[in-house]
């Protein structure tokens, strides 16, 4: 095999299992098989589903300047599931939220007048829905096809994906009550991923 | 550490079966003939984590809730107690360690019976009662908790605050040692609470020293800790080592973190948000994962026997 046959066929397969495990692992607890939920159960998932999105698109970010800096150009090949992952798991955070949280799936009593004054009201909700629909937007055009048709265009949405670290972080910080030093720890990586590429322009 | 030799042991020291057998029945009645010493306390022995006292004449009290409490599993892992971690299950995980004795307790301030007492000898005048409660965490979860302790009217009353004595301050103990959440600065060591003198000596209002009929574990704030059921949980500060009755409204903890998200008062109240979350309903935890959210009670459902204290007082301004 050559390396872009090893990429596609055992490369991004593991990668595809490995970054889904996470997610089996929610579910096997849930379901007490791996382990057990908290006493919370449904901030218990809430927050792994969100850990797990910050994570990722701290793994996507981070695909350009290790490629860069190794010469690894084979990296790019993973660029796009793992951007897809972080879409998988935001948007389960999202859904968590909305329909055991917030109860559309299992409160006769539930509103969407409730959701809009969370969405309107509550401004790192706010800022993680915004992360939400752009990462919706990257998800939808990530064809081959979508790329071709929306030329200049789609350069410009999918340059989203830094705003997206931005919005990802400040929504994790927003909602800590107190103790922010795991949110510090993925502010310093971010300012990291972004300042490599400020740096590597302002360069040339 | 001394590790003697198979030949060092003599046949004396080894434990006989029988003993062995019997180490539960042993403890336990350890624990109780020290309580009966010390005048119907049972504080008298050091109780390992797992081998609790079983606390003895707990009265019943009308104040007590019919709602069906929260599991040991639930009140025992999941709570805040930020001198063992940040996490709701740090408590748990990293209190185990920790030794509440001895322990002793400063009442000072416009007290007529100040001094240092030891926690037996601070326990002996007052009558154990069990209160289940309804709790809840500013964070918008809640629990019914099974809290065995004493009323903080009769301790307030005991140490004969003078007229002015308008607050009850307390602190927790303060030593980054035996609370390794103490050696990061997430909020101002030691923990501080306080309450007006009318809400300390409010029947409602309990210190207490166990759950679920036993002596308190460490993650929940052993060996004593306040507990004012119509105020958000953060009030109920643990592992008490002072009671101060002061003229000044005392500085408490979280005010001094972030005093436009934490007020003095801190008295559950549905209308009055969170300025980064609603305060309208909450997770009553032990639900499972498909339990809706119910709706939060003015004064967590305790208006009725508090409201009166506020009567007059701006409840927006003086969350």
């Amino acid at each position: 095999m050559n390396t872009l046959q090893k990429v596609r066929f055992v490369g991004k397969p593991l990668v595809f299992l490995l970054c889904l495990l996470p997610a089996a692992l929610v579910v096997g607890d849930a379901l007490g098989i791996t382990g057990q939920l908290s006493a919370n159960p449904v901030e218990d998932i809430l927050d792994r589903f969100g850990n797990w999105a910050i994570r990722l698109i701290m793994i996507t970010l981070a695909v350009t300047p290790l490629r860069q800096i190794t010469g690894w150009n084979w990296l790019t090949r993973f660029r796009r599931m793992l951007g897809l992952l972080t879409f998988f798991y935001a948007l389960m955070h999202f859904l968590t939220w909305l329909l055991l949280d917030r109860g559309l799936a299992v409160d006769p009593a539930f509103e969407w007048a409730a959701i809009l004054e969370d969405l309107t009201e509550r401004p790192f909700i706010t800022i993680g829905f915004a992360a939400l629909l752009l990462l919706t937007a990257m998800a939808v055009t990530s064809t081959n096809g979508m790329r071709r048709r929306m030329r200049r265009a789609w350069d410009k949405l999918h340059y989203s994906v830094y705003a997206v670290g931005v919005l990802g972080v400040w929504h994790y910080w927003w909602q800590v009550k107190k103790d922010t030093s795991d949110a510090w720890i993925y502010a310093v990586i971010l300012a990291a991923l972004l300042g490599y590429r400020i740096w590597k322009k302002a360069r040339h | 550490m001394l590790i003697k030799k198979p030949a060092d042991i003599r046949p004396s020291e080894i434990t006989s079966e029988q003993n062995y057998v019997n180490r539960r029945d042993f403890i336990r009645a350890g624990s109780i003939a020290g309580a009966s010493v010390l005048a119907g306390t049972a504080f008298g022995a050091v109780v390992p984590e797992g081998e609790r006292a079983k606390l003895p004449d707990v009265g019943k009290s009308p104040f007590s809730t019919i709602e069906a409490p929260n599991s040991h599993e639930d009140v025992t892992t999941y709570n805040n107690y930020y001198e063992f971690g940040t996490g709701k299950e740090d408590p748990y995980r990293n209190a185990g360690q920790f030794d509440a004795r001895p322990w002793s307790i400063t009442v000072d301030g416009h007290a007529g019976k100040t001094g240092t007492f030891h926690f037996e000898d601070f326990m002996k005048p007052f009558d154990l009662e069990e209160r289940i409660y309804r709790m809840r965490c500013v964070e918008a979860w809640s629990m019914v908790i099974p809290w065995v302790g004493i009323s903080l009217a009769d301790v307030v009353k005991h140490f004969q605050p003078t007229s002015n004595a308008k607050y009850v301050a307390f602190e927790t103990l303060n030593d980054p040692v035996r609370m390794p959440g103490q050696r990061r600065r997430v909020l101002e060591w030691p923990y501080r609470e306080g309450l007006t003198i009318a809400e300390a000596t409010h029947p409602l209002a309990i210190l207490a020293v166990g759950v679920y009929g036993e002596s308190l574990p460490n993650q929940n704030g052993a060996p004593i800790r306040l507990v004012v059921p119509w105020k958000y949980g953060f009030k109920g500060i643990k592992g008490i080592v002072r009671i101060s009755f002061t003229e000044e409204r005392p500085p408490v903890s979280w005010n001094i973190a972030a005093a436009n998200e934490y007020g003095f008062y801190a008295n559950v109240n549905p209308d009055v948000d969170h300025p980064r979350w609603s305060q309208a309903s909450e997770r009553a935890i032990g639900g499972g994962l498909f339990a809706p959210r119910k709706p939060t009670q003015m004064f967590n459902g305790y208006g009725e026997q508090v409201a009166h204290l506020y009567d007059g007082l701006d409840l927006r301004k003086n969350f």
